[in-house]
């Protein structure tokens, strides 16, 4: 790289850190961006990428725009993983410098929670939960995308710290008073704060948005009890969202001012507490782990009742347990940090309510084995990720309740028995619960099934994988590793352990690319499923053909028992059932340019204040206001679909009745 | 709820469950965790034994029926197993695994809500040696204020006496992990933590930071050396004649961010740390605020003396 | 969404801005979302109640708050809670003028209010009492920033519903949007009541 465009980073971008293999990475991405622009301009795609995705309102889009999203986010948060455990294999390696190893581990944990594991979730949302309750799109369906872009925004402002150099190296909790200027003079933890704030926006909207889809807009006869148990993950997801995302955004708020405009909330000096940025942090941070893991749990109860043939075992009981877990969750945040002279009263208070949200997570767990009890399993990919979550959560749920006796968590705090624990929860309960929802839901996203055989390649991989990788990190943690360590001395009996984990790391990425190889052979030999119900399903989703039309249901369905598509089925309904005289107009969402835009705008402020180029800042700013403004004048954001056109593509896929 | 009377078995046992890592590695007194030598450090460990015992009956119980239910309920032609498609709930198993975590859960909260408050008492009738430690980037120093010395990543200690770390900071966060005595505790900026931990046996243990603090965080290790009262004695007071005294300049030398090898002071000034000891329970008392920051003057004063 | 029955089928005696079931279930939402703003709220006002006494070298709330102006923006605020609530009764009963009227005045009394406030604020920092100087100034800053900087906005965002207003008449849409409007600004009264509650009567007798 010449040295002038080093020079020019520099000068544009003070006080970053630039690694010789980011540079390399930086000329690829360079390249690569070239030859894409090459690509969209010769093939004539600008338009149809302008019209059919960045300014679509269509959650089936959205929903693959998101998924998009989180795989990309998974390549780089796992690229980060295998970059620590090769640092980690041995005693004394100096791999890359610590000032790179404390950003990979910061961007590794941020990057999976926020960019992989929210999106992702909010991919399944969006693509099922409107199909699944007989809805024609989501409530609010521009704010829908002006939450994909706000994340969006975040997302590229996050990963831009390292195209540019200077990512945030302060642990993904970033804790003051190290992220503050006196010690972490760099933009790093700027593009950290911003990119969560905007995000976080995106996110709060989401959870407003599918609380009320959830909540109003189900078809008639879907009572509560009705529900399909993926929406009443949704619902509970989105008001944990609601409840968790506006403390942390007041946490980042205060810290980001801290850095940019000197005020003293969490300082070193002046009466700052920085204690109270921890308690806000985890008054997000722990509902936040169970928003990452109740859509699962919703996932889960689908896909076992689906390929056991069976009904749900104990719905009722799932339900009320569900709701259990969201009030509890509210009530466990200080067991984060039982080691920061709380007392033991609060300890003792907080330590009981962690055992006791074991109680009914435990009997979910009951509750799907029985489900299988009597029925008769059928070992698909998105059943075998179950199957594997089963056991995994279990034992992560086990030394989770070891870690909530409080002295206990003296000795577990911040070793690597937390750090095996937490990604035997967050493994085996939120990527196999995505992993299995995508292979359950892909049919009626793209229309053909994944490959099963390829699948089974990638679930063991990634199943035998996992548990190389964290059962030693377990004896670690009784060995007195603690984590985000950049090396270790010989002679502690570390590095055997290291060595394994390091191995299974390999094994998860050979997982991954297995995965990416199933995903992209699936879209060009994959064969197109043409029932729209190739498992079998239960619930409404699996009513429609594959891909599903733009308004979803040509005919809102009116639901008379819990698993309704499964009733229509029992009652000797077929798919070609409609008449001509029940499609009507329907009235649709317009497509918009302004969630985009919104996007836009946002990115330039975000960059801007990491930079602290005002002026520019100010017009993103303004850019931000004008587009809200100009978005209220608009009333022109729907259109009518003619009941003609509903007819026509009905028709076209065998639907309509003579 | 006779949590002594069962601690041996218990601790038997879990020494057993981790008998295949032990017995890769060929050194079992690596697991320091499971190795305390003091009775902080032990009775964390029998809490945890106790926690892995309880879990380990759900896992084995789960494990059970999930296993038989995949064998058994397979969709292969001629199985004989029964098919019920429309079984959907059973009153009496339901409310059978409310109760099962709910015992087990007992079972663990009681000892802890025990434990928690016991390891918050010093022991009655016994002075505790006090040491002062500030975590600085990247280092520890400890003030021995009964002893008037002060080291640097190292420390001695007497055995079978309570030792009471007043935990502070003038840096990012810390925590002070000791592992083979106990648990840790942070140390913060602007407060004072209490912690005690207890050697029984003489020997050279280690110490780390759990907290993630920089990037010289990793040479935060430190040296323990726990000898008997009467050898402490010599330690320190061949210490305080012998070592150079800590002057504020040096203590500013010391707040520059870097890592630093093992030092000896024989004095230390009298504001490198909160001047008001914090009692045990951290009741008001303990709040500190900071003039200035890292590299400006070190004074602290309580918070009162500033809202006249 | 085709599945909404027209204005006309709906129950007659239902407010205008109800009247249409996707305004309705937009008002659902804004009601969702102040949740979530009252979260932000809380989420100040502990971080005030911690670092209240953290004061550092700076004043404390007892030296530096003064009752005068505080009462005269708690006047203003509350009238214009009165205010937007006689122009939503206005608009229930179809009267487009008088409801722009109230806005109006609303918003008058809202900018009042928020240029009493910058007053304050500029006063503190003659006496160098910025956020720079303690935890204590800083929370408090933030949280009595937050709520002006919403009262700010709430003031344009009734600028832009006048517009609308004007050029479309009393509709279910404009309505709704009236409402929500109306929805934001009690909302922030209310939380105007805590400030002067907690942190301003508390601030001036706890030290």
């Amino acid at each position: 790289m010449p040295a002038f465009i080093v020079h020019l980073i520099h000068t544009l971008f003070p006080k970053t850190v630039l690694f010789p293999d980011i540079l390399l990475i930086d000329l690829g991405l360079v390249v690569g961006g070239i030859g894409l622009f090459i690509f969209m301009t010769k093939t004539h795609r600008w338009g149809w990428l302008w019209r059919e995705w960045l300014t679509t309102v269509d959650h089936k889009r959205i929903a693959v725009l998101y998924l998009i999203a989180a795989i990309v986010m998974l390549f780089r948060g796992g690229i980060d993983a295998e970059m620590i455990r090769a640092q980690l294999a041995l005693p004394g390696t100096h791999f890359m410098p610590a000032i790179q190893y404390d950003e990979v581990f910061t961007t590794h944990g941020t990057i999976m929670i926020f960019f992989m594991g929210m999106p992702f979730i909010f991919a399944l949302f969006n693509a099922v939960v409107p199909l699944m309750i007989g809805a024609r799109d989501v409530a609010f369906p521009r704010i829908n995308a002006m939450s994909y872009w706000l994340f969006a925004c975040g997302a590229i402002l996050f990963n831009i710290s390292f195209i540019i150099g200077g990512s945030p190296d302060a642990g993904w909790t970033a804790y003051p008073p190290y992220t503050g200027l006196a010690f972490n003079p760099g933009p790093g933890e700027n593009y950290y704060f911003l990119a969560l704030i905007i995000a976080g926006i995106g996110t709060t909207m989401t959870g407003i948005n599918f609380l009320v889809t959830t909540v109003r807009m189900r078809a008639p006869g879907m009572t509560l009890m009705r529900m399909p148990l993926f929406i009443w993950s949704a619902m509970v997801t989105s008001a944990l969202v609601l409840f968790a995302f506006p403390p942390l955004t007041v946490a980042l708020a205060m810290s980001l001012f801290d850095r940019l405009f000197g005020s003293s909330f969490f300082t070193l000096g002046h009466g700052g507490m920085p204690m109270m940025y921890v308690n806000l942090f985890w008054l997000f941070g722990h509902p936040e782990v169970y928003i990452l893991v109740i859509p699962l749990f919703g996932v889960f109860s689908e896909v076992v009742a689906t390929f056991s043939k069976k009904q749900l075992f104990g719905y009722p009981i799932m339900v009320a347990s569900i709701l259990a877990i969201m009030f509890l969750s509210y009530g466990t945040w200080v067991h984060h940090f039982f080691t920061m002279g709380a007392g033991p009263g609060v300890n003792v208070f907080f330590g009981l309510s962690t055992m006791l949200i074991a109680i009914p997570t435990g009997v979910k767990i009951f509750n799907w084995i029985f489900t299988m009890w009597g029925g008769r399993i059928q070992f698909t990919v998105a059943m075998l990720y179950q199957l594997a979550f089963i056991p995994t959560f279990v034992i992560g749920g086990a030394t989770g309740v070891m870690l909530a006796a409080v002295p206990a968590d003296y000795q577990f705090h911040n070793s690597y028995f937390v750090i095996a624990h937490f990604h035997n929860v967050i493994i085996g309960g939120t990527l196999f619960g995505l992993l299995s929802g995508l292979y359950y839901w892909w049919p009626k996203m793209f229309g053909s099934k994944l490959n099963e055989k390829q699948g089974r390649v990638a679930f063991w991989l990634f199943f035998i994988g996992f548990w190389v990788t964290f059962s030693p990190q377990y004896l670690l943690g009784l060995k007195g590793m603690t984590r985000r360590l950049y090396t270790y001395p010989a002679g502690l009996g570390w590095h055997e352990l290291n060595v394994i984990s390091t191995v299974g790391a390999l094994i998860m990425g050979a997982g991954f690319v297995a995965l990416v190889f199933n995903i992209v052979w699936t879209l060009v030999y994959g064969e197109r499923d043409l029932t729209g119900d190739p498992w079998d399903g239960r619930t409404l989703e699996w009513s429609l053909p594959s891909p599903v039309p733009e308004y979803n249901f040509a005919r809102v369905p009116v639901v008379h028992a819990r698993d309704a598509w499964w009733d229509m089925k029992q009652k000797g309904q077929s798919l070609a059932q409609l008449s001509p005289e029940d499609v009507h107009d329907i009235e649709m969402p317009r497509n918009t340019p302004v969630p985009f835009l919104l996007g836009v705008a946002f990115f330039v402020v975000g960059f801007a204040l990491t930079f602290k180029w005002w002026p520019i800042a100010g017009i993103g700013l303004a850019g931000v206001f004008a587009i809200i403004i100009f978005s209220g004048f608009d009333y022109e954001d729907h259109h009518h679909l003619k009941a003609e056109v509903v007819r026509k593509t009905e028709a076209s896929l065998g639907r309509l009745q003579g | 709820m006779s949590f002594k009377g069962l601690r041996k078995p218990y601790r038997s046992l879990a020494l057993a469950a981790v008998a295949a890592g032990v017995v890769s590695t060929g050194c079992g007194q690596q697991y320091v965790v499971l190795h305390p030598v003091g009775p902080v450090g032990e009775q964390e460990l029998h809490l945890m034994i106790l926690a892995a015992i309880a879990m380990a009956v759900v896992i084995v119980a789960v494990f059970t029926l999930y296993f038989y239910a995949v064998a058994r309920f397979r969709d292969k032609p001629g199985n004989a197993a029964p098919y019920r498609p429309e079984w959907h709930g059973h009153k009496l198993l339901e409310t059978l695994w409310w109760i099962i975590p709910v015992v087990l859960l007992t079972v663990i909260a009681i000892p802890t809500v025990q434990v928690t408050y016991a390891l918050d008492r010093l022991p009655k009738g016994k002075n505790p040696v006090v040491i002062d430690v500030t975590s600085l980037t990247w280092k520890w120093l400890f003030e021995y204020p009964g002893q008037h010395i002060a080291t640097v990543n190292y420390l001695e200690i007497p055995t079978g006496k309570p030792v009471l770390f007043e935990l502070t900071a003038n840096s990012p966060m810390n925590t002070l992990w000791i592992p083979q005595l106990g648990g840790m505790e942070y140390t913060m900026p602007n407060r004072v933590l209490p912690l005690w931990l207890q050697a029984d046996k003489p020997g050279m243990y280690w110490g780390d930071s759990g907290q993630y603090s920089g990037t010289g965080f990793e040479k935060m290790f430190f040296k323990v050396k726990a000898v008997s009262p009467k050898a402490f004695a010599v330690w320190a007071s061949k210490t305080h004649a012998t070592a150079t005294p800590l002057t504020l300049a040096s203590y500013h030398q010391l707040l520059k961010h870097d890592t630093m090898g093992q030092a000896l002071y024989g004095s230390y000034p009298k504001d490198t740390f909160p001047s008001i000891a914090s009692g045990f329970t951290l009741n008001g008392q303990g709040m500190y605020m900071t003039m200035h920051g890292p590299h400006g003057s070190i004074k602290y004063l309580p918070m009162s003396a500033t809202q006249k | 969404m085709s599945s909404v029955p027209l204005a006309e089928e709906r129950d007659q005696k239902l407010p205008v801005e109800f009247a249409d079931e996707k305004e309705s279930i937009n008002i659902t939402g804004f009601w969702t979302f102040l949740v979530t703003d009252v979260l932000i709220f809380a989420s100040l006002f502990s971080t005030y109640a911690v670092m209240h006494k953290a004061a550092a070298l700076g004043p404390t709330s007892v030296q530096l708050f003064k009752m005068g102006p505080v009462m005269l923006e708690t006047l203003l605020l509350l009238t214009s809670s009165f205010t937007i609530g006689l122009g939503v009764y206005a608009m229930r009963r179809g009267q487009v003028r008088a409801l722009m009227l109230w806005m109006v005045l609303t918003m008058l009394l809202g900018a009042g209010f928020v240029s009493s406030e910058i007053n304050d604020f500029i006063s503190f920092a003659h006496i160098g009492a910025t956020w720079h100087t303690s935890a204590f100034l800083s929370a408090f800053d933030i949280l009595v920033g937050t709520h002006g900087a919403h009262v700010t906005f709430g003031i344009f965002w009734a600028l832009t519903l006048l517009f609308q207003l004007k050029k479309r008449g009393i509709t279910a849409r404009t309505a709704r949007k009236v409402y929500t409007f109306s929805l934001y600004w009690h909302f922030l009264d209310i939380v105007w009541i805590f400030i002067f509650t907690f942190v301003y009567l508390n601030g001036k007798i706890v030290p």
